[in-house]
């Protein structure tokens, strides 16, 4: 039993991590409808950023939570960024080209960044400071629940709720529901539309960052591929709840994780990638709108 | 000339650069040894570099502005000089006829080191052609090409292991492996919308890797097959660098009957229903075409092309690791199509040639290709989304006939 809790909560931690990610595509894709590839890069490029942060700190002698508030904010700073500036060079022009054209520029620079951080840094697997420490209150269960899993979910929990806040009850979050609904409506009633885009991915950048902090600091080593897989990884998980929508995502996520989770843990972990994409598969052959989506119709 | 206004946005971008590297470019921490390293020069270089390509492509844009002004005013817009050259026959076929020549003779004048860079390149125009099939016409993007490409590989590697078969036996046989993996794969996600396809032959292409990485008693796991044979020619031994060269024209040929083929099948019926696809499939349903059927066509025909490419590539290395196929390998054959012009023959080949031999005579950039790589895509997208020799549809063209002419007719 104590075995089933641990991959229960070790999939819970996985798939609100992975939920940071998928947030971020989601949102993406509900505005733009395009599959941001270069998001793995953006939360890598967190992970990167508070690595940097974390280590200069401490090495200046900072104390524990002030690196981890400072390392946070940087990442989130810098990846947010990151995504503005990738949005303005690789998908702004293409706006209006065809389909296949903004996902080609995404793919490219996708594999730029990923290799503008391998010959900036390194190629070697970094050790990264542990962020998060071991509470005495957790001892009687540590053995099934870390700290750094209630950290997460606890921080994951957080980030989504003031989330949806801001998309239900603030202005740029009512014109980001206008854009994505129809965005030659929301320009006619006076939104600007690329400033709400410039928003989405910002938003979505920052989210990923603090997603990367967290599973750095739970795993203990980055490097510059990091992003590939998580990428990868978290669009299935948005995918699997219904590309579009934010409940979705999370649901979408937290399947994923747990899935993962449980096949490694029962089945073999030398699969793991294979059991995520199989299910991937499987979806997308049963259920293309995803598990809370909409099912679309093209009108002609 | 210049306005002063622009210079002071490039002013800016250079100071937002500078500011976006500066974590990553500037400072170098060790970990382990604790100490931090400032890089300042490289923030100058950023700083720099972007200041001066901000003006650059502001200059492109301008210029490129006041042509499409002057285009409006001429009406009738320019074919470019290269599409003129391919369209009439009388400079087509002697130019074809020469590159043919150039090709047949190139072992006989450079060294056999020459000679097997240029088989690598001629296997990625293949490659390039077969993913053209299905990226370029019929407008499907596969990022899991690489994944047949390892089915016709290993299908040699492990055909010969266990049963003993020679190279012209698996050829056929590695290529048809993989048009029926792509059917099978196919024939559930083709319904799918082009993004979601995307998504799902990248999970495909990543799942065959990691099959092969971890399936020991399949396919030996990372460590790969070697002593593969190389072809052999009616049981003639032959030495090694004869068999390089023999290899090279086994490539040549395949180059050259995989243009016939996609030549023919671009103007036939289906290739017509390809691109009618890629522009509006519910219209082209509209008018008859079943769609998963064409779609499916383009799919495993493209697999085809990759399993043949495959096993000469096992062939040709003698040795295949899961490694090989990564999904790197897929974002450079989607360059080179995408880099070449989607959907146009020449391009892909020029693309191809330009983006696998480059790398090679430009050894001391050999690390910043793949940065070069997803650079080139970014900007080909954003600035010439048609890739260097464009496409020419078939069109009927409206020919003014001389008096003379119309009075003998």
């Amino acid at each position: 039993m104590d075995y089933f809790i641990e991959l229960f909560f070790g999939g819970l931690t996985r798939g609100s991590i992975y939920a940071l990610i998928a947030l971020g595509y989601t949102m993406v894709y509900g505005i733009i409808g395009l599959i941001n590839f270069a998001h793995g890069e953006i939360y890598m490029i967190g992970a990167f950023t508070s690595f940097i942060v974390a280590t200069v700190l401490s090495i200046y002698g900072f104390p524990l939570l002030a690196i981890v508030v400072i390392a946070g904010l940087a990442a989130a700073v810098w990846s947010s960024a990151y995504g503005f500036t990738v949005e303005k060079l690789a998908y702004r022009p293409l706006r209006k080209a065809p389909r296949l054209a903004p996902l080609i520029s995404a793919i490219g620079m996708s594999i730029f960044l990923q290799n503008y951080v391998l010959l900036a840094q390194t190629s070697d697997f970094l050790p990264f400071p542990e962020l998060i420490p071991e509470f005495a209150f957790m001892e009687p269960v540590a053995h099934v629940v870390g700290s750094s899993d209630l950290v997460i979910l606890i921080t994951t929990t957080l980030v989504m709720v003031s989330l949806t806040c801001l998309i239900k009850f603030t202005k740029i979050g009512k014109a980001m529901r206008a854009t994505a609904q129809d965005k030659t409506m929301a320009v006619l009633v006076g939104i600007n539309v690329d400033r709400v885009i410039s928003a989405t991915f910002i938003i979505g950048s920052a989210l990923a960052a603090i997603g990367g902090l967290l599973i750095a600091s739970h795993i203990g080593q980055i490097n510059f591929y990091i992003g590939f897989i998580a990428g990868i990884k978290a669009f299935t998980a948005a995918v699997l709840g219904g590309i579009g929508s934010i409940p979705g995502a999370v649901l979408g996520s937290l399947v994923l994780g747990l899935t993962e989770s449980f096949a490694t843990g029962y089945v073999s972990s030398d699969y793991e990638d294979v059991f995520a994409f199989s299910l991937l598969v499987l979806i997308l052959i049963f259920k293309p709108s995803g598990l809370l989506g909409k099912a679309e119709t093209k009108k002609v | 000339m210049f306005p002063v206004k622009e210079l002071k946005r490039s002013l800016l971008i250079s100071i937002w650069f500078a500011f976006l590297t500066f974590p990553i470019m500037v400072i170098k921490v060790d970990a382990i040894e604790r100490t931090v390293a400032y890089r300042w020069d490289n923030m100058f270089f950023v700083a720099f570099g972007s200041f001066v390509i901000s003006i650059l492509a502001k200059v492109f844009i301008l210029r490129k502005e006041r042509r499409a002004g002057l285009k409006k005013v001429k009406k009738e817009i320019a074919e470019p000089f290269v599409q003129r050259i391919l369209r009439e026959p009388r400079f087509l076929y002697p130019l074809s006829l020469a590159v043919l020549v150039f090709a047949l003779v190139f072992p006989s004048i450079f060294s056999t080191y020459q000679t097997n860079i240029m088989t690598t390149a001629l296997m990625y125009v293949v490659l390039g052609l077969g993913l053209n099939i299905v990226v370029g016409v019929a407008g499907l993007l596969d990022l899991g090409y690489v994944a047949f490409y390892a089915v016709g590989a290993y299908s040699y590697a492990l055909l010969n292991l266990h049963f003993d078969m020679g190279f012209w036996a698996v050829l056929p046989i590695g290529g048809l492996f993989a048009a029926f993996l792509g059917v099978l794969l196919g024939f559930p996600v083709l319904r799918l919308r082009g993004d979601y396809l995307a998504i799902v032959t990248l999970g495909f292409g990543e799942i065959i890797r990691l099959v092969l990485e971890n399936w020991n008693a399949f396919s030996q796991g990372p460590s790969g097959i070697a002593n593969i044979p190389r072809p052999g020619f009616f049981g003639m031994q032959m030495s090694f660098e004869s068999g390089i060269t023999y290899i090279y024209y086994i490539v040549v040929a395949l180059v050259v009957f995989t243009i016939f083929v996609v030549n023919r099948l671009q103007n036939s019926r289906l290739g017509r229903a390809w691109l009618a696809l890629r522009e509006d499939e519910i219209a082209c349903q509209a008018m008859g075409i079943d769609k998963t059927k064409t779609k499916l066509i383009a799919f495993s025909l493209g697999a085809f092309w990759a399993g043949l490419v495959g096993v000469i590539f096992a062939a040709k290395t003698t040795f295949v690791n899961p490694a090989s196929f990564t999904f790197l390998e897929s974002a450079i054959i989607l360059s080179i199509v995408v880099l070449g012009g989607m959907g146009s023959i020449v391009g892909v080949i020029c693309g191809a040639l330009i983006l696998i031999l480059m790398p090679e005579y430009l050894r001391a950039l050999s690390e910043y290709r793949m940065l070069a790589f997803g650079g080139i895509l970014v900007v080909m997208m954003v600035f010439k989304p048609d890739g260097i020799i464009s496409n020419v549809r078939r069109s009927y063209r409206f020919k003014k006939q001389s008096p003379k002419q119309v009075n003998e007719s």
